[in-house]
């Protein structure tokens, strides 16, 4: 499985050089479009900021209260009941909630039981298989200005009870 | 919903604040919070101004519209409300191919870029249309074929098999994709029922 590494190393620049050569090729004035659409880029970070600021001002207190833990530890025995390993719980909480909050933890766990343990195997296939789904959703609409959500937020957060649960039951099935 | 859950965050964690006495803890989260998200911000600018560029150079040389051709009749099932030959096409598809390799950072622009040309699409209203929910489910499920931050982790603790995990990790998002897009389609059914259609 080495080439998968080699491979992920290759991808971007070879993507670059694909997408430059070939626009080349068709006679586009590659530098002067990129300054065009790359200039885009700026507006749309800024217009970014007070959804982003909002959304994790709200995450953080209520991680740093204490409220986030006592909701996982709320939920640990129903989840234990169907099989879920205890250390994994807060991972599967906080996934959806902060990206980086999710890999210092998927690290953690990795650092404590082993990167080829059951909950090492496992947070790392759950870290892979999931998105930070309030992230995203912020982000995607958030630099576009979509107000009105829909049904957008109950989709992602079933969507990642979904991935959690599929990554448990395969982890368990292939590892287990 | 989304203004709701946002109130719920903060009240709890303000209660529990009052009930544990971490409020000090409370205070700074407010401050740290709000810095890292415009540092995440900042963050986010250098990589969406570096791929919208190098997406307006693919865009120009058509090979946006090579990529819809060629993936077009596939994704088209799952966006039926965008037209065959539109922009947003190209975008969806560069979005799900750059979550495919594993590069989150060259999706997040070309989602947002693909997120732009369907509100253009719905005459520039600020509401989420179905397919803007179905990119979305489709981003947070986020389908991969090469977790290459976790196969990195893996490697600084000394996995013996670093990539052993890419095939549960396929697996998993396969079945959580599939998953959100029938919680997707379930959705739409019950809101076209609900508006009496």
């Amino acid at each position: 499985m080495e080439w998968i590494t080699y491979l992920s190393l290759w991808i971007i620049p070879g993507l670059i050089a694909f997408i430059l050569v070939v626009a080349t090729i068709r006679k586009v004035p590659t530098y002067e479009m990129f300054v065009e659409g790359a200039k885009e880029g700026v507006s749309m970070a800024f217009s970014v900021i007070p959804y982003l600021v909002g959304m994790l001002v709200a995450i953080s207190v209520f991680r740093e209260s204490g409220a986030m833990d006592f909701f996982i530890n709320l939920l640990r025995p129903a989840l234990q009941a169907v099989g879920v390993p205890a250390d994994i719980v807060p991972l599967a909480m906080i996934r959806p909630l902060s990206g980086t909050g999710a890999l210092g933890m998927t690290s953690d766990l990795i650092a404590i039981h082993g990167p080829d343990s059951f909950i090492g195997r496992l947070a790392s296939t759950m870290q892979g298989s999931t998105d930070t789904t309030f992230y995203v959703l912020t982000v995607y609409f958030g630099a576009v200005g979509i107000r009105k959500m829909g049904d957008a937020l109950k989709v992602g957060l079933l969507a990642d009870v979904i991935g959690i649960l599929a990554a448990i039951i395969v982890v368990t099935l292939v590892f287990g | 919903m989304v203004n709701l859950i946002w109130v719920i965050l903060f009240v709890a964690g303000i209660i529990f604040a009052a009930i544990n006495g971490t409020m000090d803890q409370v205070n700074k989260a407010v401050f740290d919070g709000a810095k890292e998200a415009v540092a995440i911000c900042i963050g986010l600018m250098s990589v969406l101004v570096f791929w919208l560029g190098l997406m307006k150079v693919a865009e120009e040389g058509g090979i946006l519209k090579g990529l819809s051709s060629l993936m077009g009749p596939l994704v088209r099932r799952l966006f039926p409300e965008v037209p065959k030959d539109h922009p947003a096409m190209g975008y969806i598809l560069s979005n799900m191919s750059a979550n495919l390799f594993g590069l989150g950072n060259a999706a997040t622009p070309m989602g947002i870029k693909a997120m732009e040309e369907l509100k253009r699409l719905n005459g520039g209203k600020d509401e989420a249309t179905r397919s803007m929910i179905t990119l979305l489910a489709i981003n947070t499920a986020s389908i991969t074929l090469i977790p290459t931050t976790v196969i990195s982790i893996r490697l600084n603790y000394g996995s013996v098999s670093p990539t052993e995990i890419v095939g549960t990790t396929i697996l998993a998002t396969a079945c959580s994709t599939a998953g959100a897009l029938l919680i997707d389609r379930y959705f739409h059914y019950r809101r076209t029922r609900k508006r009496g259609v």
